[in-house]
């Protein structure tokens, strides 16, 4: 009986790690970007990367201005690939590149900006991940572009040539 | 154009001969006489299509044939001969075709070496690794063609990943797939063998060259990517814990487990269903490495392409080959009743069994360390990494008996043996726990931990070392193997403590002085590569003792694609690395200098070599004792 019993464990096993992996590879790409548009920003306290003052949501943005929300950490490569657009974003005179370091230690970061640059005007620093989650985030990197408190447009993953040109024609 | 449709149709056939020989096999499986120089024969032309096929491959990449899309994604003109070679497989399709290369030619090398084994037993495995290989033909040709046409065909590609283009990564990947497919020999063998049940003392000693070849090479392979690693991603650590880094560990893991279970099994008539279990276990390990890579479920650093289809198609392969072969475990495995009724608690045969299970949790820790941010997405929604601080907890502890185990386990007899004239082994251990308390006592972080790590390591380290002067008649291959891996620990664990590091900003002409260093920014020169331009820094180091040493780290600014990477400037001793990388900091005239001087960096690489050669002796007194 037991003889009989372990095989058809075992399978049964195997049958929900195949279903989970198989679940976990559509989540990959199930992106909702429609979500949180065109809503009011959060509103929180946070903790400043450089200064370490805890700042209120109201005092980072400013209205009538355009700003990108970039939500980025040391440890993940994406970022990396996307760091140049972001700095080539800062010559831009009419945005403003806030970040927010997510689930990241702070030499790491550090060691990350030093070696591709800073393109932040603030940064905030999200070390448990709490506030990605208050603006709705599904991983890094993602980017928000806000004018007004309010999100205009949510960018999942990389950045790219295609958007950084659709963001400098809306911040024109 | 042309080497991309002759390579796509040879594939195509190659696939075919796939089929042919199953078709064959499974027809004449009874009459197997006729087979023999047959399938001899379609293996090779199956093999012979492959390469054709993936000569193609090179041969676009070295004329940048850009009407081929991989060559067009991956290449460009001014590349370098060697690294336009290298890019065929440092990319998805490539490698897949460099998998499928080496799947081919194992199993043609496994027939013709394999003459004197039961026809029956040789046709099976045969069929199971055509299984293998036609999943691996149709995921090519369906999901990852890498001859796919671009028209209009492009002026130019779009370069190689110039973090790539080194050559300790162009061989990395050649080297890593022979111990991953050797390890499908293995599969397919064990699942013939069992279905057989033929699983015995002879098969063992039969089928103990592959294990040993695929374990050197998969070490060698690992080895070489934690090299490329420690230079060229310029964090100066050599190992990060990386889903990457993980899915070769993981095989690895239960091949040197499987090594020692054959070892075992070639002894005596114990631990079949281990053996079964982890010929299974390493392939499917291999293969889950792939789906985990490929499908782009992880992020990693090295995740090659974002498609769900091609993560979908390994899936639900990688599954039926695991249904497979529990199918043939449960259904034709004959466990023996008086299996461990046979086991003496003092003996080699225990001792090993007891390190397998430590292995097995080491395993399970990488694994669970991998696979358990995908379930919690999954169930929960949650997004974590799990990082080194999880597995140093987790497995850190456990490495006190393993070494113990590892160190007293191979001067025991196999099947019984006392504890007369070991009295040599407690005096070595307390040399070993003096010596470590004296080295350690200077350091007041984890004192404990650390003072008990070294000396169980330093106690392998004294009774291997020890073997190689008094037993010549022993084992030499083992004793090489657990020498090497007690260096790898010392080293590893030296490396840790002693390890130094200096973060400064600095411009050109300054000067950082530290209590015992002084760095000095010399000058800077910017000279143009083919496809790259370098700046280069030179910079003094002056020591406490007014020793001055010139450091050379270089940045890279590749024109295709348009990527910095930084190369640091390494030099080695004997004793210690100093390790030195610079990077922009934007906007300024600054640079960003790390210089670090990590202790005995070169024993890590040389004994993981020492580890593999001792592998390499072991195979070759395999084959001479024909």
């Amino acid at each position: 009986m037991k003889n009989k019993f372990f095989p058809i464990f075992i399978i049964f096993v195997f049958i929900s790690i195949f279903i989970i992996f198989y679940k976990g590879l559509q989540d990959t790409n199930f992106y909702t970007p429609e979500t949180k548009v065109n809503n009011e920003i959060p509103s929180f306290s946070a903790e400043l990367f450089y200064s370490n003052k805890i700042v209120n949501s109201s005092e980072i943005f400013e209205l009538n201005k355009f700003y990108l929300l970039n939500i980025w950490s040391s440890w993940c490569m994406p970022c990396r690939q996307e760091h140049s657009l972001l700095m080539d974003l800062t010559k831009n005179k009419n945005i403003e590149v806030i970040g927010i370091n997510y689930k990241d230690t702070k030499i790491n970061a550090k060691n990350f900006l030093n070696e591709l640059g800073n393109p932040y005007k603030k940064i905030i620093f999200d070390k448990d991940g709490t506030k990605a989650i208050e603006w709705g985030a599904y991983g890094v990197p993602e980017s928000f572009l806000i004018y007004n408190n309010k999100v205009k447009k949510k960018y999942i993953g990389p950045l790219n040539n295609k958007i950084i040109k659709e963001i400098r024609f809306t911040v024109k | 154009m042309l080497y991309s449709v002759i390579g796509y149709y040879s594939l195509i056939l190659g696939l075919c001969f796939g089929l042919i020989i199953i078709y064959f096999s499974v027809k004449n499986f009874q009459n197997y006489q006729l087979l023999d120089n047959k399938i001899l024969s379609f293996t090779f032309l199956q093999f012979f299509f492959v390469v054709i096929s993936f000569l193609c491959l090179i041969l676009s990449f070295v004329l940048s044939d850009f009407s081929n899309e991989t060559v067009f994604n991956n290449s460009h003109t001014t590349k370098p001969l060697f690294y336009k070679i290298a890019g065929t497989w440092g990319n998805h399709e490539g490698s897949l075709l460099l998998w499928l290369f080496v799947l081919t030619l194992f199993i043609l090398i496994f027939l013709l070496r394999s003459k004197k084994q039961p026809t029956k037993y040789k046709i099976l495995t045969l069929v199971f690794q055509q299984m293998i290989i036609i999943g691996f033909f149709v995921f090519l040709i369906k999901t990852s063609n890498p001859f796919n046409f671009l028209y209009p065909t492009p002026e130019e590609g779009l370069g190689l990943n110039p973090i790539l283009q080194d050559p300790a990564l162009a061989i990395h990947p050649p080297i890593l797939y022979l111990g991953y497919v050797g390890t499908s020999i293995i599969f397919s063998s064990a699942l013939a063998a069992t279905s057989l049940n033929i699983i015995n003392k002879s098969w063992a000693s039969h089928i103990k060259k592959w294990v040993l070849i695929s374990w050197i090479f998969l070490t060698l392979g690992i080895l070489l990517g934690s090299i490329w690693a420690y230079y060229e991603l310029g964090w100066g650590g050599f190992w990060f814990w990386d889903p990457v880094e993980n899915v070769s560990l993981m095989p690895w893991l239960a091949l040197t487990t499987l090594l020692h279970c054959i070892l075992v099994l070639e002894k005596k008539l114990i631990l079949t269903s281990w053996v079964i279990i982890l010929s299974i276990a390493t392939f499917t390990l291999s293969m889950c490495g792939t789906f985990l890579v490929r499908s782009g479920i992880l992020n990693s650093v090295h995740t090659f392409a974002n498609d769900p289809e091609r993560g979908l198609f390994i899936l639900i392969f990688l599954f039926c080959l695991i249904f497979l072969s529990l199918l043939i475990f449960f259904f034709f495995h004959k466990n023996n009743k008086n299996n461990f009724t046979s086991l003496f608690w003092l003996s080699k045969e225990t001792s090993i069994i007891v390190n397998n299970w430590f292995m097995m949790y080491f395993l399970s820790v990488v694994l669970i360390g991998t696979v358990y941010p995908i379930f919690l997405d999954v169930l929960s929604s949650q997004k974590i990494s799990v990082g080194p601080p999880f597995y140093h907890k987790l497995i850190i502890p456990f490495l006190i008996p393993f070494l113990l185990m590892m160190a007293v386990g191979p001067k025991l007899k196999w099947i019984k043996s006392n504890l007369k004239d070991k009295f040599y082994l407690i005096i070595l251990l307390a040399i070993s726990i003096l010596l470590s308390f004296l080295i350690v006592k200077n350091f007041d972080t984890k004192f404990l931990l650390n003072t008990i790590l070294i000396s169980s390591s330093m106690y392998l380290f004294f009774i291997t070392l020890r073997d190689f002067f008094i037993k010549i008649h022993n084992n030499i291959s083992q004793n090489i193997a657990h020498f090497g891996f007690s260096l790898l620990i010392l080293s590893i664990l030296f490396n840790n403590l002693f390890s130094t590091e200096i973060i400064a900003n600095l411009k050109v002409g300054e000067t950082f002085q530290s209590e015992n260093t002084k760095i000095v920014f010399e000058s800077i020169n910017q000279e143009k590569e083919k496809n790259y331009q370098s700046i280069i820094g030179n910079f003094s180091i002056h020591n406490s003792k007014g020793k001055i040493e010139n450091m050379l780290p270089e940045l890279r600014i590749y024109n295709q694609p348009n990527i910095v990477t930084s190369e640091a400037d390494i030099k080695t001793t004997l004793m210690s690395d100093k390790f030195i990388v610079i990077n922009l900091v934007q906007n300024q005239d600054y640079f960003n200098i790390r210089y670090q001087v990590k202790p005995f960096m070169i024993w890590i690489w040389l004994s993981v070599v020492l580890i593999s050669f001792g592998g390499l002796m072991s195979f070759i007194k395999k084959e001479h004792e024909k």
